[in-house]
């Protein structure tokens, strides 16, 4: 079990940078972060070997998502928090451009998108985490990369909508 | 044989990017981007737009992980799964806010029954808090202010208790509310600043807190199981936001359990 707590607190800088990308919001992050690691030493029975790093990617991927459905209705108000501190990475405008970029996918496509280029993820593994073929992660990075570009480019596209 | 002429797909183009090519195919591709430049254009921006997430976020696994992250400290509360679960579920629903607020897009352009709420709110806050002898239709002391409440209402109100924050209840009063009949409670400090709590049905799904600021009031409001709630005084955020958790904390664990101790200091701890 020793080297199972290991892998956990190994992969706990990895998680918060994946995170972090995801919400694009540190407290945010390190909320999913916690839960993840809550979920993940309380499902310690149920973990029967294999990449513990992709299994607590799994388990961020998801509460995330949960998250994100859960906000049915997007009200106008200011959220909480807006007056937080930036975040240290520091605000230049190519990290703004890309987030912004970011905010626009939908988000199997980011998550698809930051497992892979962030995360450095196989296809297959990534495949594994989101629980679809590979075809289908595949699709998902071209549409990102895709979007990402034209936002980039200069188009400014319609804001995604609600499927 | 992998035939080294057969035509680049797009899919092989994003998986030459991610580095999980065969070495066999890869000087294929290589080949026909030097004769395809748009392609070549498509993977350079490709290759550009990885290295712009790796610049805004690499950086992160640097940092120092916050004292709550680490596994001792989790770990040290597994006793207490009951009072970890509630807390994290408090997290999750005031950070929910934050991240509706980044995937907002298609926001609606009629306001929503909470925001109309939130405006109720502060009107009524508004003009009761200038009233000096009659603030209030039933006073904190007698007896029949929350059953009272608590029928017309139509759930189990209790008045949380903010004396952390040098507020008293005063008392409350029954409103007409929008769709349903509403209870305001009215807080007031040692210095005199008021504070009110709105509360009504709502059909609005579980909200994150939001913060509204009209003139000189600020308003943070949110639903839970069918209600929903403002908490409306001087526009100050910190303090209304301290306030709506504090808040929270009391109502969400109006269910005894055996935990409720260590959830309110995890709680607490948090919030501090």
């Amino acid at each position: 079990m020793g080297t199972f707590h290991q892998d956990i607190e190994a992969a706990i800088p990895a998680l918060r940078r994946y995170a972090r990308a995801l919400t694009r919001d540190g407290e945010t992050a390190d909320d999913l972060v916690q839960d993840t690691l809550v979920r993940a030493l309380r499902s310690e029975h149920l973990f029967h070997g294999g990449d513990v790093r992709s299994w607590l990617y799994t388990i961020l991927t998801n509460l995330n998502r949960n998250r994100l459905r859960s906000l049915a209705r997007r009200p106008t108000l200011t959220p909480i928090g807006d007056d937080d501190a930036p975040d240290s990475a520091g605000p230049e405008a190519g990290g703004r451009d890309i987030e912004r970029a970011l905010a626009l996918l939908v988000e199997e496509q980011r998550t698809a998108l930051l497992l892979v280029v962030l995360e450095g993820l196989t296809y297959r593994e990534v495949a594994e985490i989101q629980g679809v073929p590979i075809g289908t992660v595949m699709s998902r990075l071209a549409r990102a990369r895709v979007q990402i570009k034209a936002y980039l480019d200069g188009e400014r596209p319609a804001l995604r909508r609600i499927k | 044989m992998v035939d080294r002429n057969s035509p680049v797909t797009e899919d092989e183009l994003h998986v030459y990017v991610d580095g999980e090519l065969p070495a066999d195919r890869r000087e294929a591709v290589e080949l026909w981007l030097a004769s395809h430049p748009e392609d070549a254009a498509r993977v350079a921006a490709w290759r550009a737009q990885a290295e712009a997430i790796r610049a805004r976020y690499g950086s992160v696994v640097n940092e120092p992980v916050p004292d709550r992250l680490t596994l001792d400290r989790i770990m040290r509360n597994r006793r207490s799964w009951g009072a970890i679960a509630a807390a994290v579920a408090i997290v999750a629903f005031v950070v929910g806010g934050i991240a509706g607020w980044m995937a907002r897009g298609a926001a609606a352009a009629a306001p929503s029954e909470l925001e109309m709420f939130a405006n109720e709110a502060i009107s009524a806050h508004r003009l009761y808090i200038g009233e000096v002898r009659h603030p209030i239709e039933v006073r904190a002391e007698e007896q029949h202010l929350l059953p009272w409440l608590s029928r017309r209402v139509g759930t189990t109100l209790r008045a949380p208790d903010l004396s952390t924050f040098d507020l008293k209840l005063l008392g409350g009063r029954l409103l007409p509310g929008i769709n349903a009949p509403a209870a305001l409670f009215m807080y007031e400090s040692g210095s005199g600043e008021r504070i009110t709590i709105y509360v009504s049905r709502t059909t609005e799904p579980r909200t994150s807190f939001r913060y509204k600021i009209s003139d000189a009031f600020g308003a943070l409001r949110w639903s839970e199981g069918g209600y929903g709630w403002v908490v409306t005084g001087p526009n100050d955020k910190p303090r209304l936001k301290a306030i709506a958790e504090r808040m929270y904390e009391q109502l969400d664990l109006r269910t005894p359990s055996p935990s409720r101790s260590s959830a309110g200091q995890l709680i607490s701890r948090r919030g501090s």
